[in-house]
């Protein structure tokens, strides 16, 4: 160990020294060359890595239910891997990428993941979606040591040394996007809604926590609809009797097309009414329609339209790559976060082997992040802000709100 | 209850017949093609709702052309594009008949894995051809909205559409099947295949028209479907199972049957949502519809066929 620790400490000199070189050079700093970085030392565990390429795994579903959802993340990861490759790769390694279609089937995750780990020795996987597919593979990921980067915002309640969660967790997405309605609107009552699964109910039960105890709210209604329900007009009708402040709703996938619409069409619409979803993107809006959205917020730590130096780039990049019809949301922000997150944890830890990257994760601050700015947390979530957007008729949303950073707390006491 | 004033709860009871009786009309736009193929010709056609989801991308196909093409004719282009899905579903049911339901008549165990896979097959091209994304056609503005009879009763005016094209495509089924000869034909060749093609009808000729109108009717519950909800490529096996219970809960040979379960079936669902929660209402409404069928298997009204 100590000779390693000697030699790594060298090996900073020599990097300093040569970054100085560089620059004076007039060459991009940070630049790194292959041949500082031997192959023999930044790989000490075998993974796919060679003198001029490292191998990384990509692991979504490109088919079946879900891939209405990740093909946004597959794009930006993609991106975001062409643009570190463009700019020198990592540690003067250029990345190659082995994609795997978990095909929207939980098991076939888990077969997929431990593929790239056990056959291609993959030094990172981007990858999953929805909770079930990260649960499928975590035990993977934990037995054989690898690394997930996991882009979607998240009901919380897990934390592992194998993955950096560089969505949000519920706390960070649901308490200030509260806090907000009880300020702005004056809000005391409020209708809960959701899906029926996992996400949406551990999301509602931290709401209505946060409402009853903090808040000192009152919650008129919780209920959950099956996953593709579209008949909502019982529902509506029951909105209409308890006349919440806020409808607070985490309805998913097609069914959110129907149920905006029927809210439209029974005039529940946002002159009259508040409400507020953790679970419409821009990639959501596109299918609903913004004349079906208009006026309702949203409580998401990206929006498209978002103005800062970093966003514009991000989102003519992504446009020229994927036309110009695409749109960005929160999730697909994420992604784009992951490659390079990695990218910058590898250089601090000065090797691509499993352990020190993940040792050396906590603390990483990305500051090019098209939201703003991010930073890994010890418990490998990010620090980040969240924003109240209003949704317009064009489906981009207006930012109205930005909150300090949300420091990411997955175990939340008090709210379980 | 007591703090709501009584017009009020009246309006919500009107809301609420409303929206138990546009789910009705759901069900049975639905169930109308499936109770045809399955019902009169015994093909358990699983790939029943991609034949709706085929229907809801053509009018989605069609939305995207005239947007672009024709911007005169945005108004009018939907009624032409229900006609559109007829014909373009029926089309699709009358090459799938040819190339694979016409060798699996005597074997419905087979029909049953074999439609199966057309269903995946069907799933993948739209995936291939639309993309995973869900599309939503643009809506002329007059199928928006709502109709106000007073200030709080909002009654959507493409539920009143749903509602309406169920009325008629009910209608015209029922006067086909009953009073037309070629409907006759049908019934007949159901009913007695070896004694109907002695007298004379051409019962390969009855089969494949019937399965492509059952198809057709598909498609146009597809189109209307899309005044409602989004269309994904996966949509047609959300729509199956419900569609299934419909023809099943009604007893499969009878038209009838058909309308009083989806009429049935809607309004349970309705009464129980409002009364308990989302999820517990499509629970408690299955469980009774479970037990109905226990104590009568052949459902809410069986066809009367001598055996």
């Amino acid at each position: 160990m100590k000779s390693n620790h000697a030699y790594l400490k060298t090996l900073k000199r020599t990097r300093v020294v040569l970054a100085a070189l560089l620059a004076s050079a007039g060459l991009a700093a940070g630049q790194l060359r292959a041949a500082d970085f031997p192959t023999a030392t930044v790989n000490t565990t075998g993974l796919a890595i060679t003198d001029d390429t490292v191998t990384v795994g990509q692991l979504h579903s490109a088919t079946g239910t879900m891939a209405i959802s990740e093909t946004g993340s597959i794009e930006a990861e993609q991106l975001a891997i062409e643009q570190i490759n463009a700019s020198g790769g990592i540690l003067g390694r250029k990345i190659k990428i082995i994609v795997e279609d978990g095909a929207s089937d939980w098991p076939t995750f888990a077969e997929k993941a431990k593929k790239l780990l056990v056959n291609d020795k993959v030094a990172a996987v981007f990858g999953c979606w929805t909770s079930a597919s990260r649960k499928a593979v975590l035990p993977v990921f934990e037995k054989e040591n690898g690394m997930l980067y996991y882009p979607t915002f998240y009901e919380g309640l897990e934390q592992s040394k194998n993955v950096i969660y560089t969505g949000q967790e519920a706390t960070q997405q649901i308490l200030a996007g509260l806090d907000w309605m009880a300020k702005e609107k004056k809000a005391k009552t409020f209708y809960l809604i959701g899906s029926d699964y996992i996400w949406p109910r551990t999301s509602n039960k931290i709401a209505r926590k946060h409402i009853e105890n903090v808040l000192g709210g009152t919650v008129v209604g919780e209920e959950y609809y099956a996953l593709g329900h579209t008949q909502f007009g019982s529902l509506i009708n029951k909105i209409k009797l308890k006349k919440p402040d806020v409808i607070y709703a985490i309805i998913v996938g097609g069914s959110n097309v129907s149920f905006y619409k029927q809210l439209k069409a029974a005039g529940i619409t946002s002159d009259k009414w508040n409400l507020l979803t953790i679970s419409v993107t821009e990639d959501e809006a596109l299918g609903i329609g913004g004349e079906n959205l208009v006026g309702f917020y949203s409580a998401m730590k990206y929006f498209q339209s978002l103005e800062n130096p970093n966003n514009q780039p991000f989102v003519e990049a992504f446009k020229a790559k994927y036309g110009a019809k695409a749109v960005i949301g929160d999730v697909t922000q994420a992604a784009y976060l992951g490659p390079w997150l990695w990218k910058l944890s590898v250089e601090k830890a000065g090797s691509f082997d499993i352990d020190k990257v993940a040792a050396a994760s906590p603390g990483i601050e990305f500051t090019k992040a098209p939201e703003g700015y991010v930073k890994v947390h010890e418990n490998h979530h990010l620090w980040s802000k969240l924003r109240i957007g209003q949704w317009q008729t064009d489906g981009q949303a207006k930012v109205l709100y930005e909150s300090a950073l949300i420091e990411p707390n997955p175990f939340p006491k008090g709210y379980q | 209850m007591s703090h709501y004033s009584a017009s009020e709860l009246w309006s919500i009871f009107i809301m609420q017949g409303f929206s138990g009786l546009s789910l009705f009309s759901v069900l049975l736009l639905m169930a109308l093609g499936l109770a045809i193929i399955f019902g009169q010709m015994g093909v358990v056609n699983l790939a029943h709702g991609e034949f709706m989801a085929l229907g809801a991308y053509i009018v989605y196909l069609c939305s995207e052309i005239v947007h672009n093409h024709l911007p005169a004719l945005v108004p009018y282009y939907f009624i032409i594009a229900i006609g559109v899905a007829f014909l373009a579903a029926a089309l699709v049911g009358l090459l799938v008949e040819w190339s694979l339901i016409r060798f699996l008549y005597k074997r419905p165990l087979d029909t049953l894995l074999a439609t199966w896979g057309l269903s995946l097959v069907m799933q993948q091209s739209f995936r291939s051809i639309f993309g995973a994304r869900e599309v939503t056609p643009t809506l002329p503005d007059w199928l928006m909205g709502s109709f106000k009879p007073t200030a709080t009763i909002d009654i959507p005016i493409n539920g009143v559409f749903v509602m309406g094209l169920t009325l008629l495509l009910t209608f015209a089924v029922w006067a086909f099947m009953y009073r037309s000869r070629i409907g006759l034909q049908m019934r007949a060749t159901v009913q007695n295949r070896n004694m109907s093609g002695a007298v004379g009808i051409n019962t390969k000729l009855v089969d494949r028209f019937t399965f492509c109108l059952g198809c057709g009717i598909a498609g146009v519950a597809g189109a209307a479907f899309t005044t409602i909800g989004s269309t994904g490529p996966d949509s047609g096996s959300r729509y199956i199972v419900d569609t299934f219970l419909v023809v099943v809960f009604g007893g499969a040979a009878s038209l009838l049957g058909t309308v009083a379960s989806a009429f049935g079936i809607a309004q349970g669902q309705s009464v129980c949502e409002f009364f308990l929660q989302g999820t517990m209402g499509k629970v408690a409404v299955l469980l009774l519809i479970v037990t109905v069928l226990m104590i009568r298997p052949q459902g809410l009204f069986p066809g009367k066929v001598r055996s």
